[in-house]
């Protein structure tokens, strides 16, 4: 347990002096920004221009760092042979992967916490009217990143880090495009197709579900039972992830 | 209890993999370490030491064959508990100070909070950094990684400190000093068990040797015995008025001659051919200025060993 709380501090610690991360944050507070211009640019629907373009940066952002730093995690320890003697400790290769998951964890937090503060201050600044579904799109957004986090650190158990990237990266957009497709795919005729996008539907998890930008944007209200079900949804198929990955690790050779 | 028991140990590279050729790393070697003392791994690059090394620190799996590390299974996260280690050339978190470095690697051996700051302070001026104490990894030579590597490797106060090739890198001052520190390591009490392929290291060094080539073991045992059992014995016989056109007999079994001026060198394989050396060159009228016995020494066990060990075929060449 203490263990698992020293590698994570190290790893958030390697996270806070890596220059990616400040780019990427400062990248997301600029796309904040632009989207009070570009809603300056609309007639119509100011406020809500706002909140749609804020919550799609604070998405994009968390999901390119869940992505990128989710595959160096274990990779580049290995890669850069810093493995060697972390595990020549008497630690456990289960206790290495879940440390390096909460560091990581842990930065992704403060990140859409910073990201999220510079966009309430914006909302603040043009007098946008803050809602309660803002904060659980928000959450929802950070579950995503845990999830996606958790897959990226699966795939780069068993492959090089470019293979990794192109799984996440698939895995995300076919996450999103499931529920759609299966839909779709309910009335075809091709037997095969529909076998096939089944098999997605079971397989990707349905990200989807932990979408709900387009309400908090219109400040619809989404139900906290709703919200629960759905954080569940991810964090178990992040868990499950987390798992494989470990059970993967434990029969590699450095 | 030994501090490292090996049986059998065999590793193929790439096994797991039906469609590609396996590379045969160590076959079934066997060997074992004391409680205390000072063991050297040697062999020539790619012999298997590293490999080894690593299996017992549980890094990767044995293909076949067994590994106890303190009396624990190699592997066995316990087996781990009070032991050191510096792989090959050492690379660490480089966006650490040496201090943080150190500090981090005492956290994970459970150290408190003061213990660490007093390791830290100690260690550091063991290995001769304290300069250094504030400065980031990623911006330390190569030696200098060498010797924040060793102090990681201390820093828990491990009984046996396990090493693949300590003193590559370091400077001729470097290198006195780890010996140096090896030496009182085991005045401590603690085992080092370490891989190299500088010979005048280990024949300084060591109580025990075991030369790996083509990962097998070659040889296995005391310096000393092994010197006098397997060591290439010689004689130097120097004599003069005479010229080694003269002497035929002897100059057909020598293992070497040399004329020199007046003075002719003549050297036998062993302490048997001095008479008949000598006599030859009596009839002959020539003179013995003098005759030197020459033990053999590990470095000549160790190239005999590395050339000339029949490459087997199951290893280094592919198995097709
Ligand atoms: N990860 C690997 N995959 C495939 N083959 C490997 C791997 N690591 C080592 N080998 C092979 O195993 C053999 C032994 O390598 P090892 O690193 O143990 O040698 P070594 O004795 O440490 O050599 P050196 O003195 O150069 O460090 C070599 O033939 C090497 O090519
Ligand atoms: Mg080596």
């Amino acid at each position: 347990m203490q263990a698992i709380a020293v590698i994570a501090l190290n790893t958030f610690r390697e996270n806070l002096r890596d220059k990616i991360l400040y780019n990427l944050v400062f990248f997301a507070v600029l796309l904040i920004g632009l989207s009070v211009l570009l809603a300056d640019l609309t007639i119509m629907e100011h406020h809500r221009m706002i909140k749609d373009l804020g919550l799609a940066a604070i998405n994009l952002v968390g999901v390119i760092i869940a992505i990128f730093v989710g595959i160096g995690l274990v990779n580049k320890e290995i890669e850069r042979r810093t493995v060697y003697t972390i595990m020549a400790r008497p630690i456990s290769r289960t206790t290495f992967i879940l440390g390096k998951y909460c560091g990581l964890g842990l930065t992704l937090l403060i990140n859409v916490l910073v990201m999220l503060s510079v966009f309430l201050a914006i909302l603040g600044l043009y007098g946008v009217p803050i809602t309660w579904t803002l904060f659980q799109a928000v959450q929802l957004v950070f579950v995503e990143m845990l999830l996606i986090t958790a897959l990226a650190l699966l795939f780069s158990t068993f492959s090089s880090s470019t293979l990794s990237a192109i799984f996440t990266l698939a895995f995300y957009v076919i996450g999103h495009l499931i529920g759609d497709l299966k839909g779709l795919m309910e009335n075809s005729q091709t037997v095969v197709l529909r076998r096939a996008v089944a098999g997605l539907y079971y397989l990707c998890p349905n990200l989807e579900m932990l979408n709900i930008k387009g309400q908090a944007a219109i400040g619809v209200a989404v139900p906290v039972t709703y919200q629960t079900l759905a954080s569940a949804y991810g964090l178990s198929y992040a868990v499950a992830s987390i798992v494989l990955a470990c059970m993967v690790f434990q029969r590699r050779d450095f | 209890m030994d501090a490292i028991t090996i049986e059998g140990l065999t590793k193929s590279y790439g096994a797991d993999w039906p469609w590609r050729s396996p590379i045969i790393a160590l076959s079934d070697l066997s060997l074992s370490v004391k409680q205390g003392e000072i063991y050297g791994f040697l062999g020539p690059n790619g012999a298997g030491k590293t490999t080894t090394l690593k299996i017992l620190l549980g890094l990767m799996r044995a293909t076949s064959g067994s590994a106890y590390v303190l009396g624990k299974p190699a592997g066995d996260v316990r087996s781990r508990e009070k032991v050191g280690f510096l792989p090959e050339s050492p690379y660490f978190y480089d966006y650490l100070t040496a201090e943080e470095f150190l500090g981090f690697y005492g956290q994970l051996a459970q150290l408190d909070r003061s213990n660490i700051s007093r390791r830290v302070t100690e260690l550091l001026e063991l290995v001769g950094l304290s300069g250094a104490r504030t400065r980031q990894l990623r911006k330390f030579s190569k030696g200098m990684l060498q010797r924040v590597g060793l102090a990681q490797a201390l820093i828990h106060d491990p009984e046996l400190i396990i090493l693949d090739e300590p003193m590559s890198g370091l400077d001729p001052i470097g290198r006195k000093q780890v010996r140096d520190l090896i030496l009182g390591l085991r005045e401590r009490g603690k085992t080092v068990f370490f891989s190299s392929h500088i010979i005048s290291d280990v024949e300084v060094m060591c109580d025990r040797v075991g030369i790996v080539v083509h990962g097998r073991l070659l040889a296995n045992g005391r310096i000393d015995e092994l010197v006098t059992h397997q060591g290439a014995q010689s004689v130097e016989i120097v004599c003069r008025d005479v010229a080694i056109a003269d002497l035929p007999l002897i100059s057909a079994r020598a293992t070497r001659v040399l004329q020199q001026g007046r003075q002719c060198l003549i050297v036998v394989a062993s302490e048997g051919m001095i008479e008949e050396a000598l006599s030859e060159v009596r009839k002959q009228g020539g003179k013995v200025v003098s005759i030197t016995p020459h033990r053999g020494s590990l470095e000549d066990i160790f190239l005999r060993q590395a050339s000339g060990a029949e490459p087997n075929p199951h290893i280094q060449s592919r198995v097709a």
